[in-house]
């Protein structure tokens, strides 16, 4: 079978090597990494995921040719009575989009951390690393791979938990760091865990469709969707947003994020940013016409995409940490694409996927430029060291926070090239006019203007918020005076670095091209899979206030963080910014409701009811016998006469027994 | 010819008497002749019966358990003369290591 559709469609029997480049890079620099060094660690690596990308480029092709879905077998795995899941793979535009991003800037992003990991080793103080940080992210392009090349839910749930696992291995890269020392394992925990949660109801969805429909393949799941009954459909789909809220970091399991910034910066924007995160996206665009089948699940998905793209928006203002002021962004951002996909805009949230991917993934590699050049600083400040006495840093051993954007400043004139980039991915995010953020947000408004005026409302604060912190983040980062001597020295990253920004920038700006509202190429492209839906038009006003809600953002936030400050400017609103800043206590309120019932309970269990009632039964239970068996010993007394006798008596009751019967 | 329960009976008084003395004497010598004494009580209620009833399966009976009681003897003498040799007794009542 395979063979005949290599014969037929060379170019689809290809797509086994999506999965299988990564797995041998993998290999490779598992059995020769160590040995070979880093030149050939992150050159296997890249190789690895470039290859995979020109694999995706020639389905894409391919498909181009003949834009029907293929289904290319490749293993039988389980086949259980007339239950069949099988490793197949799909190809079809919407998994080829997914492939063409992941590889595309999973492989720009391979190339940036090269050069990126070899200081972060050096400077986190353990160079033997570098290789375990390649392999790691080979397993996940491979597992981000299986994920959108499964052709039934089960397949995807293995890349699903595989892209979960590789994620906890990376923000958990540095476990031994952190606040503590367990800072960092603590957030992976906290991934892993949240997660947990979120899987559980894709598991449980999973279970429940094979009851409904009795198998899990897409094709049959999705073509028996409509006529099944509305409850099992509600149910599921249900069930399959909360799996969604857990990976894609929607309320209310969006706390572990902003968490997973500990993991290294090509982690957060590879797999917290461009990717992973987009899966639940993924998932639902997959399963559109179970959602297009029950309304009010829809509506449930749309509005948990509206109100978390609102809520993250206002606590990315209140955050000093420019990387978790990226975090907050990203939950946002992903708000709007789960609220267009909810919205039944999936074309919208696809274009507005691929569009984050690349603007995002270059904010947060811009932002490991700077933190790389902050960190240069600061080393190149202790090594001259002495004479600046009134400069010494803040914090006490620990030296000053490389991530803190109130130490620094005026980066601009430091770091020309990573300033550009930055300036570029920023107003494509804020939705700036021919930047690719405006037209795949402007194509999510459309959306919501259709159905709905409130989410409408809310989705355009949030571009407000948008656009105001990503002005307060410009000026602080970049504009102004240097307020520390680390930003003093903070120097330009060097061209392995950059050059992945310069291209992810060029992407950032013209990847609206993907959509323009004159040829609509990726909504024909990806009508071949998700059927033909409403053509997404451009309303004028509409874009026009869009455009203008980002620039008054910015405008606001060029207004007041222009000159320089003492204290927080936002901090004269009071009450409302120590609620962006605190996050809204939402980690406090799920300590408390969550975490510390559970730890209650776990603690009863362990204590009170494991070593006090279930020890209690069990060491019962054996002095019971024992002490029943000491009374009977007394019988063994040794005397054989005593058995002989009786031996008699039982005899002569037996006989008795019978006799009398 | 005696009536059956003649045989009976002595097999009966033989069967009592060898059991009082296996449960009342402390000397294993003795113990094990008040056992011969019980077997031959059997052997003699066996053929009784079997005359009686005409049926040869009781005297067949009788000579496996002579045999048995040949090998037992044979066995339980040479055990008792081992326990003699180590303990310089064969009171049945010290020999009592395996209680519980």
């Amino acid at each position: 079978m395979l063979f005949q559709e290599t014969i037929a469609n060379p170019a689809f029997g290809l797509v086994p090597w999506v999965v299988f480049f990564p797995l041998v890079g993998l290999v490779l620099n598992l059995l020769f990494g160590r040995r070979l060094g880093e030149v050939f660690t992150g050159t296997v690596a890249v190789l690895a995921s470039g290859a995979a990308f020109v694999v995706s480029v020639l389905l894409a092709l391919g498909l181009a040719a003949h834009p029907e879905p293929v289904v290319v077998p490749f293993l039988e795995w389980l086949r259980i009575g007339d239950f069949a899941a099988n490793w197949d793979f799909r190809v079809d535009t919407l998994s080829v989009t997914m492939m063409l991003v992941v590889s595309g800037v999973g492989t720009l992003i391979h190339i940036y951390a090269t050069r990126y990991m070899h200081a972060d080793v050096r400077h986190n103080g353990d160079p033997g690393r570098y290789r375990r940080f390649f392999v790691y992210f080979s397993l996940f392009i491979l597992a981000m791979m299986i994920l959108v090349t499964a052709n039934n839910y089960l397949m995807l749930f293995v890349g699903w938990e595989g892209v979960g696992l590789c994620s906890y291995l990376l923000i958990g890269f540095w476990f031994e760091k952190g606040e503590d020392g367990i800072g960092n394992a603590k957030a992976a925990k906290k991934a892993f865990v949240v997660n947990r949660i979120g899987d559980f109801g894709l598991l449980v969805a999973m279970f429940t469709m094979f009851w409904a429909f009795g198998s899990l393949d897409f094709d049959a799941v999705l073509a028996a969707a409509p006529a099944a009954a509305p409850g099992v459909l509600l149910v599921i789909t249900l069930l399959m947003l909360l799996g969604v809220t857990g990976k894609s970091a929607q309320i209310p399991l969006f706390v572990w994020l902003p968490d997973a910034m500990a993991g290294p910066t090509p982690v957060s924007a590879l797999i917290h940013a461009a990717t992973m995160v987009t899966a639940g996206v993924y998932l639902v665009a997959r399963s559109a016409p179970m959602f297009n089948a029950v309304p009010a699940a829809q509506a449930a998905v749309m509005w948990v995409g509206a109100i978390t793209a609102l809520f993250a928006a206002t606590i990315a203002l209140g955050q000093n940490d420019i990387k978790k002021v990226l975090a907050y962004s990203t939950i946002s951002q992903l708000g709007f694409m789960v609220a267009a996909v909810g919205m039944g805009a999936y074309v919208a949230g696809m274009f507005h996927l691929i569009t984050h991917a690349f603007f995002k993934a270059l904010l947060f590699l811009s932002a490991g430029s700077v933190i790389l050049g902050m960190e240069h600083g600061e080393e190149a400040g202790h090594a001259k060291g002495h004479g600046h006495a009134e400069h010494a840093d803040q914090g006490d051993h620990g030296g000053l926070d490389p991530q803190d954007m109130r130490n620094m400043g005026g980066l601009r004139r430091r770091m020309p090239v990573t300033f550009l980039v930055y300036l570029v991915g920023s107003l494509a995010l804020a939705g700036v006019a021919p930047l690719s953020g405006f037209f795949s947000k402007d194509e999510i408004l459309v959306a919501a203007s259709r159905s709905n005026f409130i989410v409408l409302g809310v989705l355009l604060l949030a571009a407000f918020f948008t656009a105001f912190y990503v002005g307060r983040q410009l000026m602080l980062v970049f504009f102004g005076r240097e307020r520390t001597p680390a930003a003093e020295r903070a120097v330009e990253s060097p061209a392995l670095i950059t050059v992945p920004l310069i291209v992810l920038a060029l992407l950032a700006a013209v990847g609206g091209a993907l959509n323009l509202p004159g040829s609509h190429l990726l909504e024909t492209w990806l009508e071949h899979t998700l059927g033909a839906g409403e053509p997404a038009e451009f309303i004028l006003p509409l874009a026009g206030v869009a455009l203008g809600v980002a620039l008054l953002g910015l405008f606001l936030g060029w207004l007041i963080y222009r000159r320089p400050f003492q204290r927080e400017p936002l901090e004269r609103t009071g009450p409302l910014f120590r609620a962006f800043n605190r996050k809204w206590w939402v980690d406090e309120a799920y300590h408390a409701l969550v975490v510390r019932p559970y730890n209650g309970i776990s603690r009863f269990l362990a204590g009170d009811f494991d070593m006090g009632f279930i020890d209690t039964v069990a060491n019962g239970a054996g002095v019971l016998v024992r002490r029943l068996s000491g009374w009977w010993g007394v019988l063994q007394n040794g005397f054989v006469r005593t058995y002989a006798l009786m031996v008699v008596v039982g005899v002569v009751s037996i006989m008795l027994y019978l006799a009398l019967r | 010819m005696a009536p059956l329960y003649y045989y009976i009976g002595l097999s009966v008084i033989m069967f009592t008497i060898g059991m009082l003395g296996v449960l009342l004497r402390r000397n294993a010598i003795v113990i094990f002749m008040s056992l011969e004494l019980m077997f031959n009580a059997a052997n003699l209620a066996f053929i009784a019966f079997s005359r009686h009833y005409q049926n040869m399966n009781g005297q067949m009976f009788v000579f496996f358990v002579m045999t048995v009681a040949a090998a037992e003897v044979a066995v339980g003498l040479a055990l008792m003369v081992t326990i003699f040799r180590t303990r310089r007794s064969i009171d049945v009542d010290q020999i009592n290591s395996m209680k519980g």
